[in-house]
């Protein structure tokens, strides 16, 4: 597999002695959108912060496009961009201006077609001669996207791009997201909005207190973990689970009077076997008023990850 | 991508420059007001009333270097420390921690701009000073390589003070507490030859002294020090300058968490 980026056992212990990064081992592999998923405090900004040079790790390597991060920064950082989770720019600053002044600062010849190109990408054509401070919350977010695409970066991290943004405007930022992958961008983005996540993410990855929980694909993490959770509700009450549902993963709840079932795997197993049981129910005589069906979300499965901890990494 | 990114360093410098003049009433108009008021007063007004001058020289044009000192310090000071003190209170450092910039591109940027924008106002300074004082410079190249590192040297530490800074209250103590007294009391508006004893020993413990002197001899050819004193002492602050900086970056202090 081809990695644009491998974290090995990275580790960052603060002065204070708070470790944000427990030994984290990360694969990221080119073209792909990885979602890092995490609650506060989880070490997402810090992971990202070490990778840009924002942090400096206590121990561990950083491996960007096959070559050793400490050694050949100078060269790396120039084929990342990063777009902080924070409103951090000279706000006084035009638009157009500093998304140049992104660029050069990186090292590139200036490109004023192709500035112009990014500008118009993320609707910020019209602004381009105003003081960022003169912008909303959302556009702000964009010139910032727009500066960390000045120079082309190969692999950009994206800490919160659509915290504080409405919903009309978050769509439209995933389109932007998107178009940027189809040109060939890796994209890591670190998210609370787990609707992000399985919206535009190829590979999902869970972190907990500093350490990662979980790296899969995200079908692959849904059908592993996802689950489908059905409520019957009898007509009449059950002393017991009758044999002809032995077979199927059921529990007796609320004094016999519903049947619960938990079980498939988030790839719609669990709704042919409801199904089945429903039709088993009947063979057996056993008559039911209601059926509440809910297939466990992503975000279901990160709250579980989160709150549970791991259930076993995936590759 | 080779040692030096020079483009990176010109990108700073320039922004840095456009940031200054962005500010221009505050960062150009207001230290020349500032000083031609000082001729204004001690040079054109009392000066006209000190028969004799100072050493030889009219005391209007012998306040002329340590005014323009005065500035030098203060303006290279407050610009290098303020231009890297405000990416760090707002947090858009990030973008200059995450470019492939090291010591040298920051320091080309930030300090370069910072010492340019020192050398404009020299020039500004000592145009309006003819207005007011009859001055001559005896060694020119002497001068403007002088006012050059006084220039670098002051933004280096300004560039230290706005590292070190962690509010506005400690970025603005330094020029305004240490720096200005040190210069008002180093032999700006008088020779130190003129203090009676302890006080001239005193004098020479003011590092600020030497670098009057240094400035003077290259306008009249004399001071109360020796210039090779006044030039090793100046060379020996940009060199610690440097070294702290340097150690600085390498270990992130106040800069990478």
């Amino acid at each position: 597999m081809n990695h644009v980026l491998e974290l090995s056992g990275l580790t960052k212990t603060y002065a204070g002695g708070f470790t944000a990064l427990k030994g984290v081992d990360l694969a990221i592999e080119q073209g792909e959108i990885f979602a890092l998923l995490g609650p506060n405090g989880a070490g997402k900004t810090t992971l990202i912060g070490a990778v840009c040079g924002l942090v400096r790790p206590t121990s561990g390597t950083i491996r960007a496009f096959g070559e050793d991060m400490a050694h050949n920064w100078r060269s790396l950082r120039a084929r990342i961009g990063l777009v902080p989770q924070e409103l951090s720019t000279d706000m006084f600053e035009p638009v157009g201006r500093a998304v140049r002044h992104s660029r050069g600062l990186f090292g590139f010849a200036p490109d004023p077609a192709r500035i112009d190109d990014i500008l118009k990408s993320l609707s910020l054509w019209d602004k381009r001669d105003e003081q960022i401070r003169h912008l909303s919350g959302g556009m702000k977010r964009r010139v910032l996207i727009a500066k960390a695409m000045a120079h082309d970066p190969e692999l950009l991290f994206l800490d919160e791009p659509t915290a504080g943004v409405d919903v009309e405007l978050r769509r439209d930022m995933w389109k932007q997201i998107a178009a940027m992958r189809e040109r060939g961008t890796t994209i890591i983005l670190t998210t609370h909005y787990i609707e992000e996540a399985e919206e535009m993410a190829d590979r999902v990855g869970i972190i907990r207190q500093g350490e990662i929980v979980m790296v899969d694909e995200k079908a692959q993490m849904m059908k592993r973990l996802g689950r489908t959770e059905a409520l019957i509700t009898l007509a009449a009450p059950l002393d017991a689970v009758p044999d002809p549902l032995s077979r199927f993963s059921v529990t007796l709840a609320d004094d016999g009077r519903t049947l619960c079932y938990r079980g498939g795997d988030g790839a719609g197993q669990g709704k042919a076997e409801v199904a089945e049981l429903t039709k088993a129910l009947t063979r057996a005589g056993i008559d039911y008023t209601a059926i509440d069906l809910h297939e466990s979300s992503l975000e279901d499965i990160f709250v579980d990850l989160v709150q549970n901890g791991a259930q076993g990494k995936a590759a | 991508m080779s040692m030096f990114n020079a483009r990176s360093a010109f990108t700073i410098y320039k922004q840095e420059l456009m940031r200054a003049f962005r500010t221009a009433m505050q960062s150009i108009l207001a230290p020349v007001l500032t000083t031609t008021l000082y001729f204004v007063v001690f040079g054109a007004a009392i000066g006209g009333q000190m028969q004799g001058g100072m050493g030889g020289v009219n005391y209007g044009a012998f306040i002329v270097p340590g005014l323009l000192l005065l500035t030098l310090l203060g303006e290279s000071t407050s610009n290098a420390s303020f231009g890297i003190y405000m990416p760090r209170f707002t947090g858009a450092i990030y973008e200059l921690l995450s470019a492939p910039v090291g010591v040298a591109e920051t320091l080309a940027g930030f300090v370069g701009a910072a010492a340019t924008k020192s050398l404009i106002l020299a020039a500004i300074i000592l145009g309006t000073a003819t207005i007011f004082v009859d001055y001559t410079i005896v060694h020119p190249v002497f001068a403007l390589g002088y006012i050059i590192l006084v220039s670098a040297s002051f933004s280096l530490f300004g560039f230290i003070l706005g590292i070190w800074a962690d509010s506005f209250e400690k970025l603005s103590i330094v020029p305004m507490l240490i720096l200005m007294p040190l210069t008002f009391l180093g032999g700006t508006f008088y020779s130190i030859d003129l203090l009676p004893e302890p006080w001239r020993t005193v004098a020479l413990a003011n590092p600020v002294v030497y670098l009057v002197n240094g400035l003077r001899w290259t306008f009249y050819g004399s001071s109360d020090v020796s210039i090779w004193v006044s030039l090793g002492l100046t060379l020996a602050f940009l060199a610690a300058c440097v070294a702290l900086i340097s150690y600085i970056f390498r270990t992130g202090w106040r800069l990478r968490t």
